[in-house]
């Protein structure tokens, strides 16, 4: 009975420690979030581009993004700039470039669920927009983007879960975000035990996401799109 | 006075001509049926009147205004965008398939367009709105969703959402063909009674009574031409031409 009481003391301790460097998970996912979100949108619109350079272009960058590992190009951009400019590395830089590694990652992944959202949007919907006399940014913004959102939004639930744990990755550019933390603490006190506070706190995190992604869903419930 | 002057109407699709010199009159008040098979150009009729499609040829003008004519070169030359918009709201379109808006109420498929093309003042377009739905007997449905209406009451939601805009001359595109013919009629008694008011239309339709006993002019379209025209009730009692005749006595049944 005491050993346990010890454990879950510890657990508490490990979760307190932890607190400060969840703060810069959690900044880096919404960061994250409210970047790649409209970034995204722009890149499924010039994915849907007519002018074939822009598809295409935009089709490439996609294909780069979801090719490779999102590690690789946390390097890339991070050290990149470094090898190729002879651009110093400082204090602020690992964390930026974290942020703009994950944002046109993300993005690309939004493009594709946004395209799939347009894309499914009946042709009929256009139609009766233009007789009515909508523009064409009207039409968009007005008719078919608060439909698509209502229809991309389970997928793009599973985006944000993914990008919750993703966040672990930033420890390889050496910011201390909470699994980086959690990895020292580890280390020094040999102990499997920060591993178990770190997966509390992802579990805690999505059980939280998907909460919420679940309210808006029904939010958006009071309509059928046939 | 003429409202939608259609002249020598040209339209192909990949090289096969679905209209042929199509010409084309209404008057103002006056209620035109186009019956005919399917195919026959009716729908790209409608369809290049209303903009949906681009014309190959001939002109199009409303209100003695040209939405499009052709050069002397033979190319369809559209009216400068800034104008197009004038003449655009000239018409309305009544579609086969409703095509509402779902995730807006029935009162905003009203008043949205209003507000935002118009740029009606709010209080104005609900009041309108309002006016409208208590037309269209649907008053008590103003705050439900296009998805938890029938049919029939979906069809005459968008026939007042065209309506809000107030345009001169409404087309409809087989406006009960999605329907149950329980429900056709509802549709039917709501195009007379415009018709009554003398709102100038133009009706696609399969329903050859109501066609012969509502419109002002009838005209039978096939193969891209108007095989035969005038007098509802000449044209579908009493067709002079074979193709008409053997047409109407195919679907003589819904008479």
């Amino acid at each position: 009975m005491e050993s346990v009481l010890e454990f879950f003391k510890n657990l508490w301790n490990l979760l307190v420690q932890l607190s400060p460097s969840m703060l810069t998970t959690i900044e880096i996912f919404l960061l994250t979030l409210v970047l790649s979100l409209p970034l995204g949108l722009l890149v499924a619109v010039c994915r849907m581009s007519k002018w074939k350079p822009l598809s295409w272009l935009t089709r490439i960058y996609i294909s780069i993004m979801r090719g490779t590992p999102l590690m690789l190009q946390l390097f890339v951009v991070c050290y990149g700039p470094y090898y190729m400019f002879e651009i110093p590395l400082t204090g602020e830089w690992p964390f930026i470039a974290a942020i703009i590694a994950f944002a046109i990652n993300y993005a690309a992944y939004f493009a594709e669920i946004y395209r799939g959202g347009i894309e499914s949007t009946p042709l009929g919907q256009y139609e009766a927009a233009q007789v009515l006399g909508y523009s064409k940014g009207q039409t968009f913004f007005r008719i078919v983007l608060p439909q698509v959102v209502k229809k991309i939004l389970p997928a793009t639930t599973n985006e944000v879960i993914t990008l919750v744990k993703d966040t672990s990755l930033v420890y390889a550019l050496a910011i201390v975000e909470m699994f980086t933390r959690a990895k020292m603490i580890a280390a020094a006190q040999t102990s499997m035990l920060p591993y178990l506070a770190a997966g509390i706190f992802y579990y805690a995190f999505n059980y939280l996401v998907a909460f919420l992604m679940e309210r808006a869903e029904k939010k958006l419930g009071y309509y059928q799109i046939k | 006075m003429k409202l939608v002057e259609i002249k020598d109407l040209k339209k192909s699709f990949n090289g096969v001509p679905v209209l042929r010199n199509i010409s084309l009159t209404v008057e103002e008040g006056q209620t035109v049926s186009v019956i005919g098979p399917s195919g026959g150009g009716k729908s790209t009729l409608l369809r290049c009147a209303t903009m949906l499609e681009k014309v190959d040829g001939g002109s199009i003008a409303y209100d003695g205004k040209y939405m499009v004519k052709t050069d002397e070169d033979g190319n369809a030359v559209y009216a400068p965008k800034a104008e197009l918009k004038g003449i655009c709201s000239t018409f309305g379109l009544v579609f086969q398939n409703f095509n509402l808006f779902p995730h807006f109420s029935v009162l905003q498929n009203l008043t949205d367009a209003p507000i935002h093309v118009l740029k009606m003042p709010k209080e104005e377009a609900e009041a309108q709105a309002l006016e409208l739905l208590d037309k269209m007997g649907l008053k008590n449905r103003a705050d439900a969703y296009p998805g938890e209406l029938s049919g029939g009451q979906q069809q005459r939601v968008s026939i007042a959402r065209a309506l809000a805009l107030r345009p001169k001359v409404l087309f409809f595109d087989e406006p009960t063909s999605a329907l149950d013919p329980e429900l056709t009629g509802e549709i039917l008694k709501v195009i007379k009674q415009l018709a009554a008011e003398k709102m100038t239309m133009v009706i696609i339709t399969h329903e050859m009574a109501f066609a012969r006993d509502v419109s002002d002019h009838v005209i039978f379209m096939d193969g891209g031409i108007i095989v035969e025209e005038g007098d509802p009730k000449d044209v579908i009692e009493n067709p002079q031409n074979a193709r008409t005749k053997e047409f109407l006595s195919r679907v003589q049944s819904t008479i």
